[in-house]
C-alpha cells in the first residue's frame, strides 16, 4: 500500500495521513493509491503538512501499518533511544516493530 | 546586529506560517539561522564559540531545554548544542533568549564559514605553547557575516589549536590552523583541505608560518581560492579538501600566496590593536597557590581524578572533564538540570567556565586540586562522574538514526550496549586509551574515521549494517582508519569490537595504546579473528 507522511509545519511533528486530515499515529494511515500527487499537492499548499512524501507500507501480522524503510519506522514511534518521549502508541506497537 | 538578526528570522517564520513563503523559499532561511528539519520535529543548532561559555549562557542553554524542547540537549562533536523537539513557532523567541546571553545559531548551518572549533584545554594545558582562543575569537569575527563567503560550494569548518598536542582534530577540517612560536615570535601554521565525510583527507600543510599580523589575509586568501574554483557543479565533490587534492597541495598552495600576495596590499588585517583587545578577554584568570596533592584513599574518586583530569599550566590547577558518557547513556546528552549543575560548578569552582569538548563532554578548565573531590561529589551525584575520558566508554556517536533524517543507520543504541558490556566486564582499565567512535551515515559527524575502532552505519537492503574499521587518529598523530571487511548487523558488531580488543590485549606490548599495537602489527591480526582468514 501507499502512504502519506509529511511534518507538521508548526510544531515538526510527524504526521500521517489519515483519509480526511493528518493524525500523530501511523496506525491511522490510510492507502492512497494512485491519488498521492493530487493529496499532496493540495494540502501542502494548505500548510497542513510540510514536506510529504509518499512511502511504501504494508499491514503487518498485528494489524498494524508498516512503513517499508526503518526511517520512517523510527520517524513512526520516536527515538528508540528515548523510548519515554515516544507518540502514545509505541506502546501498544512496540519496539521491535521497528528493526 | 543579532537582535536584528532575530527579528527578520520572526519575520520570515510568521511569513511561513501565514503562506508568504513556501517551503523552498523558507528553507535557506531556516538554515541560515540553525533551524533544520529532522525526523522528528524541527532541531535547533546553537554555535558555541570554540567551545567556550560561561555559567549563565550554561543556565540559558537549560532553560531553553525545558521551556522549548523536552529537558535536555546534545552537545556535538563542532563543540554546538543541538535541541532535538523544537517548534517553529518558538524558533524567534528562542533566538531572542540566546541572544540576551550573547548566542545565537547563525552560521550553524548552509555553504558558509561554520562555528570556529578550537582546544577544550586551551588557556589551561600544561602543555600549551599559545592560547588558541584570541586567534580563534579574531577569525569568529572576521568570518561571522562575511559577504564574500556566504555561499560558498560548500559549507567550511575551521579549527584553531595552540599546542604540539591536536586535541581538536585540527587536520580534518576545511582549514587548520596551529598557533605556534618561532625565534619568539608567534604566528600560524596553516593546514588546509582535511575532512572527513565520505572522502576522507587529511590536510596538508601549506604554510608553515604566517606573521600574525597576516593572519586573516592568509586566510582570506585560502577562502577566495577556494571560493573561486571549488567544485559548484557537484555537491559530492564541492569540499575544499576535493580542490586541494585534484590540484595538488603545491599548486593549491601556489594559488593562495598568489592571492595572499595581491591581498597584502588591500589592507584588510584588522589592526594589531584589535587583536590585543580581543586577547585581553583571555587573560588567565587569577590563580592562586594551593595544595598539588591531594587524598586518594576513596579508590572512586582516585579512579576519576586518574581518568578525567588533566594537567594544568598551574600546578594547584586541574582541568575537570565532566563525561557525558555513562554506562548504557546516550554520548552527548544532558538535561538542563545536569546543565545547570555544571554551570554552578563553574561558577563556584571554575573561574564561571565551562567548554564543550569536541568529544561530546564539558569541560571545567581551571579546578583547584583542593576542590576536587568537592566537584567530583556533586558530579558523581549527578550521574556526571563517570571515570571514562578517552577509554572505550567514552564513545563519539552521532544522533543517528534515531534523530538524523540523513543518516542510514542508529549509532546511539551501539554506543550504549558497547559502553554497557565493557564498564560491565570490567575491562575497561585494561585498555587504557582506546576511542571508538561511530557515524550513522557517511557524512561523518560521529567521526568514525578517526577512531581507534570506528563504525560506520549503512543501509544493506533496508536493515542497518556496520562497517569496521581501525587505525584511525584525530590527534597530532592523525590517521584514517582502515576499513576490516564487510559488515555486521548490530549484534555482530558488538561482538566485533569485543574481538578486536581481545586481539589487541593479546598482542600489544608494554606501554602501547590500541592504537601503537595496531600500527605494529597490522590488520591481518586483527581480520583473522574478526573473519577467520
Amino acid at each position: 500500500m501507499k502512504i502519506l507522511t509529511g511534518n507538521d509545519l508548526r510544531s515538526g511533528a510527524v504526521t500521517w495521513w489519515n483519509g480526511t486530515g493528518w493524525s500523530l499515529f501511523v496506525d491511522d494511515a490510510v492507502d492512497v493509491g494512485d491519488e498521492a500527487k493530487e493529496i499532496l499537492a493540495r494540502e501542502e499548499a494548505a500548510r497542513r503538512v510540510n514536506v510529504p512524501y509518499v512511502i511504501e507500507a504494508t499491514i503487518d501480522a498485528g494489524g498494524h501499518v508498516r512503513p517499508a524503510h526503518i526511517k520512517d519506522r523510527v520517524r513512526a514511534l520516536g527515538p528508540t533511544v528515548r523510548r519515554d518521549l515516544a507518540v502514545p502508541t509505541a506502546a501498544k506497537t512496540g519496539w521491535d516493530w521497528v528493526i | 546586529m543579532v537582535d536584528a538578526r532575530v527579528e527578520e528570522f520572526r519575520d520570515q517564520a510568521r511569513r511561513r506560517l501565514e503562506g508568504k513563503l513556501t517551503e523552498d523559499q523558507f528553507k535557506p532561511l531556516r538554515l541560515m539561522n540553525g533551524l533544520y528539519l529532522q525526523l522528528h520535529a524541527y532541531m535547533l543548532r546553537v554555535a558555541i564559540p570554540y567551545g567556550t561559555l560561561n555559567a549563565h549562557q550554561m543556565e540559558a542553554l537549560a532553560d531553553i531545554a525545558e521551556k522549548y524542547d523536552r529537558g535536555y540537549g546534545h552537545f556535538t562533536t563542532r563543540q554546538n548544542i543541538q535541541y532535538n523537539w523544537i517548534k517553529l513557532e518558538d524558533a524567534a523567541d528562542i533566538l531572542a533568549d540566546l541572544s540576551k546571553v550573547e548566542m545565537h545559531a547563525i552560521q550553524t548551518s548552509g555553504n558558509c564559514i561554520r562555528n570556529i572549533s578550537a582546544d577544550h584545554f586551551a588557556g589551561a594545558a600544561a602543555d600549551e605553547v599559545v592560547d588558541p582562543r584570541p586567534y580563534a575569537e579574531l577569525m569568529r569575527q572576521w568570518s561571522s557575516f562575511h559577504p564574500e563567503f556566504t555561499y560558498l560550494p560548500r559549507k567550511f569548518k575551521i579549527a584553531v589549536i595552540g599546542s604540539e598536542t591536536d586535541r581538536a582534530a585540527m587536520r580534518l577540517h576545511d582549514i587548520g590552523i596551529r598557533i605556534v612560536k618561532r625565534d619568539g615570535e608567534v604566528g600560524a601554521q596553516f593546514f588546509a583541505g582535511g575532512g572527513m565525510g565520505r572522502t576522507p583527507m587529511i590536510a596538508p600543510m601549506i604554510r608553515d608560518f604566517v606573521p600574525l599580523d597576516q593572519l586573516i589575509i592568509y586566510a582570506e586568501a585560502c577562502l577566495r581560492v577556494y571560493n573561486r574554483y571549488g567544485r559548484r557543479d557537484n555537491k559530492y565533490k564541492a569540499r575544499i579538501k576535493i580542490l586541494v587534492h585534484e590540484l595538488g597541495a603545491a599548486e593549491y598552495t601556489r594559488q593562495v600566496e598568489d592571492e595572499f600576495a595581491h591581498m597584502l596590499s588591500v589592507g584588510i588585517e584588522p589592526p594589531r590593536e584589535e587583536l590585543a583587545r580581543i586577547a585581553a578577554h583571555f587573560a588567565p584568570p587569577a590563580f592562586v597557590d594551593g595544595p598539588k596533592t591531594l587524598d586518594r584513599s576513596d579508590p572512586d574518586f582516585a579512579l576519576w581524578v586518574d581518568r578525567n583530569t588533566h594537567r594544568h599550566q598551574h600546578d594547584a590547577y586541574v582541568s575537570a572533564v565532566i563525561s557525558l558518557k555513562p554506562a548504557g547513556g546516550i554520548p552527548g546528552d544532558a538535561t538542563a538540570d545536569q546543565m545547570r549543575l555544571m554551570a554552578r560548578l563553574a561558577k563556584q569552582y571554575s573561574f564561571d567556565e565551562l567548554r564543550v569538548m569536541h568529544t561530546q563532554n564539558v569541560l571545567l578548565p581551571h579546578v583547584r586540586i583542593a576542590d576536587l573531590h568537592a566537584v567530583w561529589s556533586a558530579l558523581d551525584e549527578a550521574g556526571l562522574g563517570s571515570p571514562n575520558m578517552d577509554t572505550i566508554e567514552d564513545i563519539i556517536a552521532c544522533p543517528g538514526l534515531d534523530y538524523c533524517s540523513l543518516a542510514n543507520a542508529r549509532s546511539i543504541p551501539l554506543a550504549q550496549r558497547i559502553s554497557e558490556r565493557f564498564a560491565a566486564s570490567g575491562r575497561t582499565a585494561e585498555l587504557g586509551e582506546l576511542k571508538l567512535k561511530i557515524s550513522g551515515c557517511i557524512n561523518a559527524c560521529g567521526h568514525h574515521h578517526a577512531g581507534h575502532i570506528g563504525i560506520l552505519g549503512v543501509d544493506k537492503k533496508g536493515t542497518e549494517n556496520f562497517q569496521l574499521s581501525l587505525g584511525g587518529s584525530e590527534a597530532e598523530d592523525v590517521s584514517l582508519a582502515k576499513i576490516t571487511g564487510p559488515g555486521f548487523d548490530e549484534d555482530g558488531v558488538v561482538a566485533a569490537v569485543e574481538k578486536v580488543t581481545d586481539v589487541y590485549l593479546g598482542a600489544r606490548e608494554d606501554g602501547e595504546r590500541f592504537l601503537d599495537t595496531y600500527r605494529r602489527i597490522g590488520m591481518e591480526p586483527f581480520k583473522e579473528a574478526l573473519y577467520g582468514r
